[in-house]
């Protein structure tokens, strides 16, 4: 009688790679759902077409490489990028835009590469950026959070906007972002950012409607609803903490010293922490394992110079939000931050030769 | 040095980075009491069980055999020698799939046990202390003890190092999941161990023994204790269960605070370490006589009617252990010999038990699941988290795969121990304790090959060499026959102008040498390659050997004539050449024979296309 | 004006830049094996003559001359592949008109046979045969290349040309031909042992 041959290890620890990545999506859905509650059903359709598009175009291209395209969208890779994008685009960009951003993260940033495991930078970062050049103004079109938003819309509203560019009563995503004295709503971030380039100093810019008691409005518990999230994945070890750790000590360490020295131009580490992406990007974003350092040192590493990176732009750069940038910079230097982190291996501690005495 | 054994000194326990936490699985095995499996119908021992090599075999095919009696002398090879496990007749000495992962063959005597179980002559020596160190370890030898742990090194070998043993460290910890032979025995048969102990203690001169259990294992830790108790030089290490704790490395690790240096042995710090199992073959070889011809293997598994540890002789079929444990075997059934994390699949139950065998595990698909498809490598670096050698296996996963063999050398690939412990957690279930054992035996080839490369350029270069050298000679000797010649040529001329009426004797020098120059030519055209000598070869005698090689080679060449001239009828083939072959008339009477086997060799094989023509025997025999 | 002033002064950086370069091509020049040297180490010195040179070392000076790389049939692909990247060639298939990459073999000389003949001897580029004028020969196994050579001068034929046997610490963890492995079993060795 013949048996089966088997390599081993025969056993196996079950958390595998499509639990992995449902894990993340599942620790998303907190912060979506806020973001849905604050800026509109918006968010909903994006991560639909997102999706869609995503799927489709992976199994194109995994079939064009001659491999089972079941196989590559069984391990919901595909999915957690699509889902990521779409959460960090406007809730009203037209369609077009997150299917542009979507084809670009799959097809060329993740399978020209050479498919899964294989990308140098983050699919949904590159996608962003991406857009955000491109079409810088479907791109900036962020709109005011329901409480001080001028209005309010239905689910028809903002399905007719995304794929019209216009509600059905005529109004373009421009209008629906000015209040009633005319004011544009920009995001908080951007808001500070202007007031401060305007001479102005930080309690004043604080005093603008989009501002809430923290940072801004919606915002604040955008960010919190992913730290929830975060913190799932880090219980459930689905993420390890020095990403994290690292990127909001980068962050939080320069804007806390900064604010210590110039209270009144920089923005404190509250509202770094809780304004724009920067949850989102140290739980979610950051910590994608391919485009990641690999090493625990050198995770930390990578962690400190996006946060770091997150807050010179912030502060100096030329865009108000700057975690997709710092993710990408980041991403170019994984290379050398691994080479230079590699642990020691068992034996190879200096002063571990020993002369028997 | 001193640090360590400060360290040893006060008790602690280190740790070790990384490592996993699997499901321990050890019962119900390891609450059955020990039990004798009874001997097989034939019993398959391979000549080489352990690191190092075989012997010569000592016995024949049908001699009896007795129980404990060697099968093997290894004295010339620095092995191990086998022995019967039990009286019968030896069947055959033949090849035989090995219990190796590989599944090659090997030679192996098989032996049918007679069932009287009857001894060889034993002679008990409770006196182990007053004999002298030398004499144990060739006891030791003699009674082919190896390393039971699971690597098989030569126990007598690993003793004779000559360097001094600061700490005998008895590895009792069993990491891997469902295996309990150690567990059991440590519970049945302490105090063997124990005695086993003191006497690798004695032989390696050491002041301490460290005797090291997991602490999954309470009966066999109150066991043990109570049989170390009255020796103050042996201290219990009770360690944290965490796979590979076991590890050889991982345990000094643990039990010293400090790392051995890598492509170092244990014995560089002054450590040596041994399994119990091997203790207690030491205590049976030296006290009572008795070689390593039984071990205790865990049978195992759900689809198992009685899990349990067993003494199974070795060369017990795996087939006869299963059968006595009550196997029942599902669909896609692994029969693995070894733990679910080290251990290989047999794809047949016809290998024996073999000195390095410790469990036989037959797991159903619930509860080991097979692996499903390799998924890519998404880098979550969840094997690095788990490697304790610190290693970074998402790293020499894709250099692996690459064939980067520097890169990998780079990334101290050969520091990996197989524990697998890596493989245990990819969230993508890439096999890669598989893909680093591939690359090593790559590696391991590739250094052999160009080993073997510079050899043969060596050797090639040596020959170059040496036919430069011939020539040289060659020249040189007739440079120098060619002055000796002139000489005597110019001596004679003077002696001639002397003594004119001498000239017969220089013409003589010169028909003589005519008539040497003729012979030659004559010789060479009858086809005799006999190189130009200086005239001291006794022509008679050189011109017979010369003929017989002639005529050999005439045939040759004849069959090679009629090779060309595509199979026409052979008996044209053989020349006449017979005339002077009185004296060498056997050996050409050989030679023909051997040509003509060859002939009809070649021409069978050209023949094979065109059946039609039966390849006739030359009569060439009968006529001479 | 200033058009020649920006030509002069690119001028002197050239000048200058070019100086620099030079000397470190002198100073920080690094010595290398000669090119021979680099690919005879890449072949695998069988010495067989397969590739119509007289012996590996002959072959790597004609590469080093710019001849075709795929002409070794025991380097095989990997060689081919290793002489490419040296070489930074393109890595051809292996020519067939100089025979066909197989397994790896030893010679083997059925002893009864044997005349004592030297032929082979004499044939062996590497000298692993052992033996003399009207003694035993016999194939020093692990001096073997397998290049083939003994085969041809035998008058009695008495070489065979066999497969390296696999062995477990050759085996290289293809679990595919593990189920083949448990049959060789069967086979008897060419040579029988008493």
């Amino acid at each position: 009688m013949s048996f089966k041959v088997a390599a081993a290890p025969h056993g196996h620890s079950q958390k595998k790679t499509n639990q992995v990545m449902a894990w993340v999506v599942f620790a998303l859905i907190p912060g979506v759902i806020i973001q849905s509650y604050f800026f509109g059903w918006g968010v909903w359709f994006q991560i639909l077409i997102a999706v869609t598009v995503a799927y489709l175009s992976e199994s194109i291209c995994v079939w064009a490489r001659e491999r089972s395209a079941r196989q590559a969208l069984r391990d919901n890779t595909a999915l957690v990028t699509a889902v990521l994008l779409a959460i960090s685009i406007p809730p009203l960009a037209p369609w077009w835009i997150i299917v542009i951003g979507t084809l670009f993260s799959i097809v060329v940033v993740k399978q020209v590469y050479g498919g899964m495991g294989q990308n140098i930078f983050n699919p949904a970062m590159a996608g962003y950026v991406l857009l955000l050049i491109s079409f810088p103004v479907q791109m900036t079109h962020w709109l005011p959070a329901a409480p001080i938003a001028p209005y309010d819309l239905g689910l028809w509203q903002t399905l007719h906007t995304i794929i019209f560019e216009y509600t059905p009563t005529g109004y373009d995503v421009e209008q629906l972002r000015t209040t009633v004295d005319g004011m544009s709503m920009a995001t908080p971030l951007d808001g500070v950012k202007t007031a401060l380039d305007q001479g102005k100093i930080l309690t004043e810019a604080y005093q603008q409607p989009m501002l809430g008691s923290l940072a801004g409005i919606g915002w604040q518990w955008l960010n919190l609803g992913f730290l929830l999230g975060g913190i799932i994945l880090l219980q459930q070890r689905i993420i390890r903490w020095h990403i994290p750790v690292g990127f909001l000590a980068g962050l939080l360490v320069p804007s806390f010293l900064a604010h210590m020295f110039a209270p009144s131009i920089m923005p404190g580490p509250i509202f770094h922490a809780l304004s724009g992406a920067t949850m989102l990007g140290a739980f979610f974003i950051a910590t994608d394992p391919v485009s990641a350092a690999t090493s625990d040192r050198g995770r930390l590493l990578f962690g400190l110079l996006i946060g770091l990176l997150i807050w010179v732009i912030r502060t100096w750069g030329g865009y108000p939000d700057a975690v997709a940038f710092a993710v990408l910079l980041a991403n170019l230097c994984v290379p050398i931050i691994d080479r230079y982190t590699r642990p020691t291996v068992y034996g190879h501690h200096s002063g571990a030769k020993h002369d028997a005495e | 040095m001193q640090d360590i054994k400060q360290f040893v000194e006060s008790g602690q326990i280190a740790r070790f980075p990384g490592g996993i936490h699997p499901p321990e699985r050890k019962q119900p095995a390891s609450e059955q009491p020990l039990r004798r499996v009874p001997y097989a119908d034939e019993l398959i021992l391979p000549l080489r069980q352990h690191i190092g090599l075989s012997g010569q075999c000592t016995v024949r095919v049908g001699e009896r055999v007795l129980k404990g009696q060697p099968l093997t002398d290894a004295a010339l090879h620095q092995g191990l020698p086998l022995h019967a496990p039990t009286s019968g007749t030896v069947k055959a000495i033949e090849q035989r799939p090995m219990s190796h992962a590989s599944g090659l063959p090997e030679q192996a005597i098989v032996i049918t046990p007679d069932g009287e179980d009857k001894w060889r002559e034993r002679q008990p020596r409770p006196d182990y202390q007053q004999r002298d160190k030398a004499e144990l370890l060739d006891i030791i030898q003699a009674a082919g003890v190896a390393g039971l742990g699971g690597a098989g090194f030569p126990t007598s070998q690993k003793l004779a190092q000559q360097k001094p043993v600061s700490y005998l460290i008895i590895n009792g910890v069993e990491c891997e999941p469902y295996i309990c032979a150690d567990d059991r025995l440590m519970r049945e048969h302490a105090r063997d161990i124990v005695l086993g102990m003191r006497i690798l203690a004695y032989i390696t001169g050491t002041d301490k023994t460290l005797l090291a259990i997991e602490d999954n294992k309470p009966e066999a830790i109150d066991s043990m204790r109570v049989a170390i108790a009255e020796y103050d030089d042996i201290e219990l290490r009770i360690v944290p269960t965490k796979y590979p704790s076991g590890g050889e490395k991982q345990l000094i690790q643990l039990l010293t605070g400090h790392e051995v240096p890598s492509k170092q042995l244990p014995i560089e710090m002054g450590i040596i370490m041994q399994n119990v199992g091997t203790a207690f073959a030491v205590k049976e070889a030296v006290i009572d006589d008795k070689p390593l011809i039984e071990r205790v293997v865990t049978l195992t598994g759900e689809c198992i009617e009685q899990p349990g540890n067993v003494w199974s002789p070795l060369g017990t079929p795996v087939d006869a252990l299963l059968e006595y444990a009550g196997f029942k075997p599902e669909q896609q059934q692994r029969v693995i010999m070894g733990g679910p994390m080290m251990g290989f699949t047999l794809p047949i139950t016809a290998v024996p038990v073999i000195k390095t065998t410790n469990c036989i595990l037959v797991p159903s698909t619930r509860e080991l699941p097979p692996p499903g498809d390799e998924m890519a490598c998404i880098r979550c670096g969840a094997c690095a988290e788990v490697c304790p050698a610190t290693l970074q296996p998402q790293q020499l996963q894709w250099l692996a795969k690459a064939k980067d063999y520097p890169a990998l050398e780079e990334n101290n690939l050969f520091d990996c121990i197989e524990c697998g412990a890596c493989a245990f957690v990819c969230p993508s279930e890439i096999p890669l304790v598989h893909y680093y054992r591939q690359a090593k035996s790559q590696m391991r080839n590739q250094a052999r090959e160009q080993a073997k490369a510079e050899l043969a350029k060596k050797r090639f270069e040596a020959r170059q060499a040496r036919l430069e050298r011939e020539k040289e000679e060659r020249l040189e000797r007739h440079r120098k026959a060619a002055e000796a010649r002139k000489q005597m040529q110019q001596q004679q001329a003077q002696e001639a102008s002397e003594q004119p009426s001498d000239n017969d004797g220089k013409s003589s020098a010169v028909a003589a040498a005519i008539a040497r120059a003729k012979a030659k030519k004559a010789a060479q055209e009858d086809g005799s390659s006999t190189p130009a000598q200086p005239a001291d070869a006794e022509p008679e005698q050189k011109s017979k050997k010369s003929a017989a090689v002639a005529a050999a080679i005439e045939r040759a060449k004849a069959k090679k004539a009629a090779q060309q001239t595509a199979r026409e009828s052979d008996v044209e083939a053989e020349s006449p050449a017979t005339e002077q072959q009185r004296p060498a008339q056997d050996k050409s009477a050989a030679v023909a024979a051997a040509i003509a086997r060859a002939k009809k060799k070649k021409q069978a094989r050209e023949q094979q296309t065109s059946d039609d023509r039966a390849s006739q025997s030359p009569d060439q025999e009968d006529k001479q | 004006m200033s058009f020649v002033v920006g030509l002069i002064a690119i001028g002197a950086l050239a000048l200058i830049f070019g100086l620099i370069l030079g000397f470190a091509a002198i100073k920080f020049k690094v010595e290398s094996d000669p090119i021979v040297d680099q690919i005879d180490e890449i072949l695998p010195q069988t010495q067989c003559g397969q590739c119509g040179y007289p012996g590996c070392r002959p072959y790597a000076e004609a590469i080093a001359n710019g001849d075709e790389i795929n002409k070794c049939p025991p380097g095989g692909e990997a060689t081919i592949k290793k002489l490419a990247d040296l070489m930074g060639v393109e890595a051809k298939p292996l020519d067939a008109a100089h025979g066909e990459e197989s397994v790896k073999k030893v010679a083997i000389i059925r002893e009864d046979e044997c005349i004592g003949c030297t032929k082979c001897i004499q044939a062996c580029p590497v000298d692993a045969i052992l033996g003399a004028a009207k003694q035993m020969h016999t194939v020093i196994e692990h001096e073997c290349t397998g290049c083939d050579l003994c085969v041809e001068p035998c008058p009695v034929d008495c070489i065979d040309m066999v497969e390296v046997k696999a062995k477990p610490e050759t085996w290289q963890w293809n679990l595919d031909s593990v189920k083949q492995n448990i049959h060789k079993a069967d086979t008897i060795p060419v040579k029988l042992v008493e």
